[in-house]
């Protein structure tokens, strides 16, 4: 494997082919904020947090540093002025679906975001597709997707799934950035017509 | 049909098409896109046919039912040959007169010519109309010559001709290398060279190679792609097939909306009569090479025709827009190099391998060459489908090929491509159409829209309008895109309803420095344009609205009153009548008076009330007068004291 080597927040970096901007800061010890990103699965590029200049031959532009592939001789910033706006905005936005998000709210004491300024939505979900990509990626069940689409999207449980894979699992529970996640599921499993059979012995 | 073994071959075959059609010969062309079907072409060409019959004419006097002929305003349309007079608006009941005139070479028919304006002079060659005379028709050229489901037809106007030479007498990298020397550029939105577009996928290594038609065209009121495909879909197939030999793909895939039926039947009628012919599959024209094209059929989504969504759903996934940091010339479907190419873009590729890179050249600006299709509609006197060389000012296409604004109105501004593009004021008419200066000028050439827009357009409801189609559309997965979309239609709704407030223009240029900066795809990255554009040429409207509460165009219905004037009132009934809230309060020689809480300002009593009155007043940002006294409410007419 051929190493590539770029520059980061001023910092030479080696980084190893097939690396993302992301992994290649995190080898050198450079914090980059996301909410969508899990190691064990497929870059996504929905939350936009983790937005970075880049500069090429000449010309910058932003990037999202968990699918952008490192490259030689590139110079990127993880911190500017305009991305720290970018970033503030974002978690303000996603800040009215899940005011009390532990992360949200510890990018919001970084970032200096203001949990009020856009109005209370009714959806708890801020679409990082964790729970979904996990579920289809990771335990292949695909017990939890995503309908509809824009402002609209929403996860949803398949509640015959929900019933019976999902009892066993509740693995995804613990990525929800919202804490939430867990209460869709109630809610769903609640919403099942025929109560789980629960096997004796099985644990409740 | 017989295969088609060789290049000699094909020319005999063409030679034969040749000599079974006299030019002179007396025929009927009838437009039979989807605009005219709906206005009853199909009817009209029933009543043709049966009038030709019952007079013996079936075997003399041919007529062809042709794709769009573009002045979809005043279909049917209906040419005779070989005098090229032009009828409009045809009905069935028209039959028997048309059918006498072509045939016995009679006078025309008056009526159904179209009419200058003003004049009224009747002008029948179709040439001679100023919405086709200032137009340069060449990759719409023969959509209303040729039945597109007649290959034959295709034949006889030279189609195949390109495909036989790039594979005879052109080496791919020749081909590459006289489209880029074209500078052609994408016609489906992002402007890109297709030459340099085809190069990196011909370089690019891989097992197989793609190329793609994106026929998605989602715009609402666009439809040149479609008409294109329905009218003239083997112009695209050779176009593609050239592509590509091109780039060295043996497999074409034409991603076509589902909304599309007739482009759809036509264009796989097209696939198999060219397979059959020779022209498509193993071994083409005895050239050796193979080419297959598949047509997959999009279920709607607007998102669905940006290009990694489109691959995604190729692949048989959601089609969901991917980060794609590569680019899919190089890493497309199943992470093979694809060429996706736009419907015109295709349909541009056999006239410059076959008349050369200079020909296109003629005209054009510094950056943008050939002829582009605008889709022409809002407040505009011939809405339709125009062809014009790029460079074309602004004031041409809207004045000289568009007929100006109609009702007397006065022009205020066009937006142009497509709902990210952007709307270009008056002071800019002057402006050369092109990729670069449209972007220079806030907006974009898109795909191709132009929606004219008269001065009883509110531009802050115009930005509204956009910003709600494109949060509707956004596929939702980016938070810039998602949130920021929709957070921009609740300010700018808040706004022509009157609710803005202090601050909003500002909270509206940082939400869209999110979306343009850091949303995933192009459909997040151009949603501000509406408004950022009309902000830039119409900030006093914003201003106005939210500090005056005042619709300046009195277009915002929240910010809008009607009330009559009793002074100009005579009591004629005719709003009452008409007010489809019965919010009208009056009587025969009692001045009407408007409710004001009923009212639900539809603007039905101040189109009805007759302009030798014009009592009816529509106000923004004043006071509603209060209504006059009940006793002073009686009309006592002159007539009656006598
Ligand atoms: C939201 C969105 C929708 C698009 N829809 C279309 C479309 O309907 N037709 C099209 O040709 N290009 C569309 N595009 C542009 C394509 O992504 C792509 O740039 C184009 O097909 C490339 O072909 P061209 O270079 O010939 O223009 C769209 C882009 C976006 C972002
Ligand atoms: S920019 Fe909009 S349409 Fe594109 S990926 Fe993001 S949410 Fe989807």
């Amino acid at each position: 494997m051929s190493a590539t080597l770029l520059q980061i927040d001023g910092k030479q970096v080696e980084a190893q082919e097939g690396m993302t901007l992301l992994e290649a800061a995190q080898t050198a010890g450079i914090r980059i904020p996301t909410l969508c990103h899990h190691e064990k699965l497929e870059p996504y590029g929905g939350c936009r947090v983790c937005m970075v200049e880049i500069e090429k031959r000449g010309w910058s532009k932003l990037v999202a540093a968990c699918v952008y592939p490192a490259e030689s001789d590139l110079v990127v910033r993880t911190r500017s002025e305009k991305i720290d706006r970018i970033r503030k905005t974002i978690v303000e936005l996603l800040l009215a679906h899940a005011p009390d998000s532990p992360e949200l709210l510890a990018l919001a004491r970084e970032y200096g975001a203001n949990k009020d300024r856009f109005e209370a939505q009714a959806s708890f979900c801020v679409q990082c597709g964790l729970c979904v990509r996990y579920c289809a990626e990771i335990k292949k069940a695909d017990a939890v997707g995503f309908l509809d689409r824009g402002t609209r999207r929403e996860i949803s449980f398949i509640p015959e799934l929900a019933a019976t894979v999902c009892w066993d699992c509740k693995e995804c529970f613990s990525l929800c950035p919202t804490s939430a996640l867990q209460a869709a599921y109630v809610l769903t499993t609640a919403l099942v017509p025929h109560p789980p059979q629960v096997e004796a012995g099985s644990e409740r | 049909m017989s295969r088609i073994g060789s290049p000699a071959e094909l020319e005999e075959f063409r030679k034969g098409i040749a000599a079974t059609r006299d030019p002179a010969k007396v025929g009927v062309t009838l437009c039979c896109g989807s605009a005219c079907l709906a206005s009853g072409s199909a009817e009209v060409a029933v009543s043709v046919e049966a009038e030709l019959k019952e007079r013996g004419l079936d075997a003399h006097v041919q007529l062809r039912k042709t794709g769009c002929r573009g002045f979809c305003e005043r279909g049917p349309v209906l040419v005779t040959h070989p005098d090229e007079v032009c009828y409009l608006q045809v009905e069935p009941g028209d039959a028997s007169e048309i059918v006498t005139q072509s045939a016995n070479g009679q006078a025309v028919i008056d009526r159904l010519l179209y009419a200058e304006p003003g004049t009224g002079a009747r002008i029948p060659k179709e040439s001679d109309i100023p919405f086709y005379k200032h137009q340069v028709r060449r990759v719409f050229g023969s959509n209303g010559s040729i039945d597109p489901k007649s290959i034959e037809d295709y034949l006889a106007v030279g189609g195949y001709s390109a495909l036989e030479k790039v594979l005879f007498r052109m080496t791919s990298d020749e081909v590459v290398e006289e489209v880029k020397r074209s500078k052609l550029r994408g016609r489906g939105g992002g402007g890109f060279p297709t030459g340099r577009k085809w190069e990196e996928s011909r370089k690019a290594p891989g097992d197989a190679k793609y190329v793609i038609v994106n026929a998605d065209e989602g715009d609402p009121g666009a439809y040149m792609d479609r008409s294109l495909l329905e009218g003239n879909p083997h112009l695209v197939l050779e176009g593609l097939t050239i592509g590509a030999y091109a780039v060295g793909a043996h497999e074409g895939f034409i991603y076509v909306r589902q909304e599309y039926p007739l482009a759809v039947e036509n264009v796989m009628l097209a696939i198999k009569t060219a397979k059959e012919c020779g022209l498509l599959g193993k071994d083409i024209l005895g050239s050796g090479f193979d080419f297959t094209v598949t047509v997959h059929q999009g279920a709607g989504a607007f998102v669905c025709g940006e290009s990694s969504a489109l691959m995604t759903a190729l692949e048989g996934r959601v089609g969901e827009p991917r980060p794609k940091y590569i680019h899919t010339a190089v890493k497309g479907v199943w992470d093979q190099p694809s060429v996706l190419n736009n419907v015109e873009t295709w349909a541009n590729v056999p006239l410059i391998v076959n008349q050369g890179a200079d020909w296109f050249g003629e005209f054009g600006t510094e950056g943008s060459k050939g002829t582009k299709i605008f889709s022409l509609v809002g407040k505009i006197t011939n809405t339709g489908l125009v062809e014009v060389p790029m460079g074309m000012t602004l004031q041409d296409i809207i004045f000289k090929i568009g007929g100006g604004i109609p009702g007397g109105r006065k022009f205020k501004a066009v937006q142009t491509g497509g709902p990210s593009g952007g709307c270009i004021p008056e002071a800019l008419l002057g402006l050369e159409v092109g990729f670069d200066e449209l972007t220079e000028a806030g907006s974009m050439m898109g795909s191709g829209g132009m929606i004219v827009m008269d001065e009883d357009t509110c531009m802050v409801d115009v930005a509204r309008y956009f910003l709600d189609f494109l949060a509707d559309e956004s596929c939702g997965k980016c938070a810039p895109c998602r949130e920021g979309t929709g957070q921009m239609l609740r300010i700018l709704t808040d706004i022509t309803e009157g609710r803005g407030t202090e601050g909003d223009l500002e909270l509206l240029e940082e939400l869209s420095e999110v979306a343009k900066e850091a949303s995933l795809c192009a459909l997040g990255k151009s949603a501000p344009n509406p408004f950022l554009s009309t902000l830039r040429y119409f900030r006093d409207e914003y201003e106005t609205h939210i500090a005056e509460k005042r619709c300046p165009a009195r277009s915002c219905k929240e910010l809008i009153a009607f009330h009559i004037d009793p002074a100009a009132c005579r009591a004629c009934m005719t709003c009452l009548k008409n007010c489809p809230a019965d919010a009208i309060d009056g009587g025969k020689n009692r001045i009407h008076v408007i409710d004001q809480d009923a009212c639900t300002k539809c603007g039905t009593c101040f189109e009805v009330c007759p302009p030798r009155y014009g009592a009816v007043r529509k106000t923004s940002g004043e006071p509603v007068p209060a209504p006059i006294l009940e006793d002073e409410r009686i009309i006592v007419r002159k007539s009656k004291e006598s």
